[in-house]
């Protein structure tokens, strides 16, 4: 009996590890950017200026960058993503279902190197040649490259969604003469709707916070996009680019911090509330 | 049994981890990507030597400073100058080991051959953003610059930029060799790297009718000239022999091979 | 709307995304090829990526994504092992989960910026192999936790309370029945992880990552990897750095590949195993 409660408490030791790492994250993050944050107020998030040499810290330019090429990754891939769940889901045949499976898994774990430098090496190339503009690193280029890596958790959260669609709802619907795509759009797809847009979110999530990809792809400008055929720079390049110099408690240290603060911040909301949708029943 | 396997393996790596018996004899080394390919050949061939291990990280003067201030790093590598401010805030030891110069590169297809400082001035700040006001193609002048921290673009910012802003729509890279990639990839695109790092795929431009050719570097005749430093805080005795290497005969002939200059 | 027209669209959109798929390994598949050979597996970077192999990069992944299972494993599977045998659902339980969730949701440079500040420098640890695994245990706990916990619960209850009531304890009925009835389950998880972690560039680029190529010799020291490398040789990519980048990348998608594959057959074998 006691070694089981010396187990039993070193295994909540280890259970609660993963709060305890969260809590930590947090704690650095707000020790080392909330001064900052304090000391430029809403001026470091509305801010256009971005000059570490001047120690004037304006983020607005890299949450228009990290906004921007989401919403159009998002635009891109939930057509796409939400007509292949309804397809795995309402009219795949057996066996493609299953080969169809490892396609989504694939697509999931490429790492994000690989897309970025399939992006570069691709896309931007592609969107240079085709728009006849200066430089193919671009907004679009950005989006079509996220659009890919937020595919598989779009169909297969929305795929779950669909096939949980009770099938008394269908069958009443068939019962009452409609045709399949009239069951899809006016009995189907607003019953899954919850799940599918916890799916979104949860793409839009991943999308703000995805690094490598983007940061090889979207041109590292730090200019406010003003179509999608511009380069602009996301809150994780500008990271990933300055974090090296910036000398440890220093001002433009505490500054990427904030911006570690502002994209934990979004991330977060966006996981809360697709905590919430999917906990909704139907 | 398979969880005695498991232990069993663990205690290994375990008992691996602590192993620090290799430690004292590795020598760090991180900073200026335009110090790198020296630091690289510079490391190879002081490994053959001695039995110590030369690591090399990245990050741009910025960090190579930082980072020997804050004794992370045993050797910071800088393209730039250290400033009054780091110098009394770490008390660095500061050795000039090659002097290089800044070249500015356009594609091999663009048809400038020679760009004045003023010119320089006029188009990285996006006073000139077009080819054609400088005699090329109706083509949009793409700016392709270094990201903050890096020695090379604060060495930039100060000689030819002078007071007058960078233009914000510049493309940042995180490295001399980005830069490079970059420019040769896109015939409307202006950047600057390290002379070391020119190469047939790119093209520099003379500066004032002077190439930046290593004649010229040497001489002072071509002007974007900078000295390449290795800066050190505390000492060990292997960090000693390295510094001795990099400064012999050797270590400048190596030097000399990758493209640079030597000191002295 | 024609019920075939629909179908037609929808087939269409299945049949773009699996193109994209294969579009993408194809393309690597193909251009990475030609790089691979044996010398390129075993030799060291030359050159600065422009020649030579990866040798240095592929042993550093392996041995970032060792440290990051041996901290991220006991603390899972454990975690787990405590939601599912030893406490009900409370307060606690909702904590534990909370915590799990929130964690798999943080984006990758945010966990390098804290491993950075908390393990290469409020801890003292330096850029190395530790402080990199440690920081990628991190983020895969979640995924280990949650897989963990998906097969631990799908162990039978009746199984267990036979091994009650034959007397067996509750550690012994854990060693004995829960655990390898949904090792499968919990090896699929672990897999998995292997492929997130080995492919994942900004948790460790500030933590563990070095450019030359200099072999570890303990824990302490650092290394290349797959994912910087490959960074780096993207960035800087000269013709001849790209055909080495696409080898790069070619072997890591062979060790996506490789962990996909098999974490599919693990969960087959778990759910075929335990619905008896």
């Amino acid at each position: 009996m006691k070694t089981e409660k010396i187990v039993e408490k070193i295994l909540l030791i280890f259970a609660l590890s993963a709060t305890l790492v969260i809590f930590l994250i947090i704690i650095f993050l707000f020790k080392e950017g909330l001064p900052i944050l304090k000391k430029e107020g809403l001026g470091f998030i509305l801010g256009k200026i971005w000059n570490p040499g001047k120690e004037i810290y304006g983020a607005l330019t890299f949450i228009a960058g990290s906004l921007s090429v989401t919403f159009l990754a998002l635009l891109i891939a939930v057509p796409l993503g939400v007509s292949c769940a309804l397809f795995l889901a309402e009219i795949a045949p057996k066996r493609a279902e299953s080969l169809f499976r490892p396609v989504i898994e694939l697509l999931a774990g490429i790492p994000s190197v690989v897309y970025g430098m399939f992006g570069l090496i691709v896309i931007v190339r592609f969107i240079k040649v085709s728009f006849d503009i200066p430089t193919g690193e671009t907004v679009l280029a950005c989006s079509i490259v996220l659009a890919v890596m937020i595919l598989p958790i779009i169909i297969s959260v929305s795929e779950d969604a669909i096939k949980s669609v009770p099938r008394i709802y269908k069958e009443g619907s068939f019962a009452l003469g409609a045709t399949h795509w009239q069951t899809m759009k006016r009995v189907i797809l607003p019953t899954a709707s919850s799940g599918i847009t916890a799916s979104i979110i949860l793409a839009m999530g991943r999308a703000i916070g995805e690094t490598m990809a983007v940061v090889l792809v979207l041109g590292n400008v730090e200019m406010i996009p003003k179509s999608i055929l511009n380069p602009a720079e996301a809150l994780t390049s500008v990271i990933l680019l300055e974090m090296g110099e910036a000398s440890v408690g220093g001002s433009h240290y505490e500054a990427l911090f904030a911006v570690g603060i502002i994209l934990f911040i979004i991330v977060m909301i966006l996981n809360i509330i697709s905590m919430k949708i999917g906990v909704r029943k139907k | 049994m398979k969880k005695k396997i498991i232990v069993i393996i663990m205690c290994m790596l375990f008992l691996g981890c602590i192993s620090e018996g290799n430690k004292a004899k590795t020598i760090s080394i991180a900073g200026s990507t335009t110090v790198q390919p020296i630091s690289d050949g510079l490391a190879e061939a002081f490994m053959k030597k001695y039995d110590i291990s030369v690591t090399i990280q990245g990050g741009g003067s910025g960090t190579g400073i930082k980072m020997v201030g804050e004794g992370t790093i045993d050797i910071g590598a800088s393209s730039r100058e250290i400033k009054e401010g780091e110098k009394e805030k770490y008390n660095l030891k500061i050795y000039p080991i090659a002097i290089d110069g800044l070249a500015i590169i356009v594609h091999p297809s663009n048809k400038i051959e020679n760009l004045g400082m003023e010119q320089l001035k006029k188009i990285f700040s996006g006073e000139i953003t077009n080819w054609k006001e400088l005699g090329g193609e109706d083509k949009e002048i793409v700016l392709v610059v270094r990201a903050e921290g890096s020695g090379t673009r604060d060495f930039f910012e100060k000689k030819i930029m002078g007071d007058v802003s960078l233009s914000r729509k510049a493309m940042q890279k995180p490295s001399n060799g980005a830069v490079k990639a970059t420019v040769a990839g896109n015939e409307n695109a202006i950047g600057y790297i390290g002379a070391g790092y020119i190469d047939d795929y790119v093209k520099a431009v003379r500066i004032e009718e002077v190439y930046p050719d290593p004649e010229n570097i040497r001489s002072g005749k071509y002007e974007l000239s900078r000295k390449l430093y290795y800066i050190t805080k505390k000492e060990s005795e292997d960090v000693k022999k390295f510094m001795d290497f990099v400064l012999s005969d050797e270590g400048q002939d190596i030097v000399e091979t990758l493209g640079f200059i030597r000191i002295g | 709307m024609k019920n075939k027209y629909v179908y037609a669209l929808l087939w269409a959109s299945t049949i773009v995304t699996a193109m994209i798929l294969i579009f993408i390994l194809g393309f690597v598949v193909l251009k990475g090829s030609s790089a691979l050979s044996v010398e390129f597996l075993i030799d060291i970077p030359r050159r600065g990526g422009e020649a030579g192999g990866i040798f240095p990069a592929i042993l550093g992944t392996f041995y970032l994504v060792i440290i990051a299972l041996v901290v991220a494993v006991p603390l899972g599977v454990g975690g787990a092992l405590y939601l599912v045998e030893f406490q009900k659902e409370n307060i606690i339980t909702k904590i534990i989960r909370f915590g799990a969730d929130t964690l798999n949701a943080v984006p990758s440079i945010i966990f390098g910026l804290f491993g950075f500040a908390f393990l290469v420098y409020y801890l003292k640890l330096g850029v190395c192999i530790l402080s990199g695994g440690v920081t990628l245990a991190f983020m895969v706990l979640p995924t280990i936790l949650r897989t963990s916990e998906e097969a631990l619960r799908a162990v039978p209850g009746w199984d267990k309370e036979g091994s009650y009531a034959l007397g067996a304890t509750k550690l012994q009925t854990i060693k004995n029945i829960v655990l390898p009835q949904s090792l499968s389950g919990i090896i699929t998880g672990i897999v998995l992880s292997i492929g997130r972690a080995a492919g994942e560039t900004a948790p460790i680029i500030f933590t563990a990552a070095i450019l030359n190529p200099v072999l570890p010799e303990s824990v302490f020291d650092p290394t290349m990897s797959l994912p910087s490398h490959l960074y780096t040789l993207v960035s800087e990519s000269t013709p001849e750095k790209l055909v080495n980048a696409y080898g790069t990348a070619l072997v890591l998608i062979i060790l996506v590949l490789i962990t996909t594959y098999s974490a599919m057959l693990f969960r087959k074998y778990f759910t075929r195993h335990v619905r008896r």
